[in-house]
């Protein structure tokens, strides 16, 4: 079953394929279809990139600009969308070197780093820890802990995991090998998890204030 | 299986990727060792939390600012 499902999914054209058709033939509100479909996807990519908002927002104009520009070149051998990351994260890279002039950024250098390869705070997370933050600690919380990551870790993350591309999507998007892409995503999900730990760890209740369901 | 062994399957784990065999055995350690089935749960929340909260919310306007400057593009010839 799923080996005849994943092969009709391969024949049937990805809806991307007929608005970029529309687009080059002229019809200009098939491209404000894609950028609907992609604006907010994109934005997010460049903040998690260049951790500016004017930039992201500069980013974001400039990607889909220049995808329309460059649109014949666009061979549809891949996913549009991949293509689209691939010209923001470039694009994304331009802004923080101009930023940090002189300081040469990459996303494919690799890290060395210890952590996040041996989980260290083995505690368990309160049930739904989430709820003991209102909505604006909670993305605070969330903002500066994957802000600590290195911006190889962070683009890898959101792209795999928030956005949900494929590791051979992602790879092809950010011009890494596969098992780069796998390295990558597997610290970069410990380190997070190691960070939010100190947030969501169940607290030590004082014994007569009562620990109900948690006494196992 | 060693708690490293495991590790290094986590994110086949996590992304469904394992073999019926496989699985088994990950699931035989996670039933005797703690450690990896918090670290196991704990990640699984930790991708759900960030997957589930837009912790960059885009600008309202914005999208009205890029469909401006792609006319204007246009107007220069389409
Ligand atoms: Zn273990």
């Amino acid at each position: 079953m799923a080996t005849i499902q994943s092969i009709a999914n391969e024949n049937e054209p990805h809806p991307d394929v007929a608005l970029v058709e529309r687009v080059k033939s002229g019809d200009i509100s098939a491209y404000d279809e894609l950028v609907r479909k992609y604006d907010r996807q994109i934005f997010r990519i460049a903040q998690h990139i260049t951790q500016n908002r004017e930039d992201a927002e500069d980013v974001m104009q400039d990607a889909f600009l220049k995808a329309y520009e460059k649109l014949d070149q666009f061979q549809g051998n891949s996913k549009f969308y991949t293509w689209l990351v691939r010209i923001a994260v470039n694009e994304s890279l331009m802004r923080l070197r101009k930023r940090r002039t002189g300081k040469m950024v990459s996303i494919d250098e690799d890290i060395e780093t210890e952590e996040g390869t041996v989980p260290r705070d083995l505690a368990d997370w309160a049930p739904d820890p989430e709820q003991n933050y209102t909505q604006a600690e909670l993305a605070e919380i969330l903002r500066k802990t994957i802000q600590g990551l290195p911006p190889g870790f962070r683009v890898v993350f959101v792209l795999r995991d928030v956005d949900g591309l494929s590791t051979e999507e992602t790879a092809e998007s950010l011009g890494l090998s596969v098992p780069a892409v796998k390295s990558r995503l597997l610290r970069a999900r410990l380190q997070l998890r190691e960070r939010l730990a100190r947030y969501f760890k169940r607290k030590k209740v004082p014994r007569e204030k009562g620990v109900k369901s948690d006494v196992h | 299986m060693t708690c490293t062994e495991f590790l290094a399957m986590l994110d086949d784990m996590i992304d469904n990727t394992v073999s019926r065999e496989m699985r088994a055995d990950l699931q035989e350690h996670l039933n005797g060792c703690e450690h990896c089935e918090v670290t196991l749960n704990t990640t699984r929340k930790t991708i759900e939390i960030y997957r589930s909260h837009e912790i960059y919310e885009m600008p309202t306007n914005l999208r009205d600012r890029l469909h401006k400057a792609i006319m204007e593009r246009c107007k220069k010839g389409c």
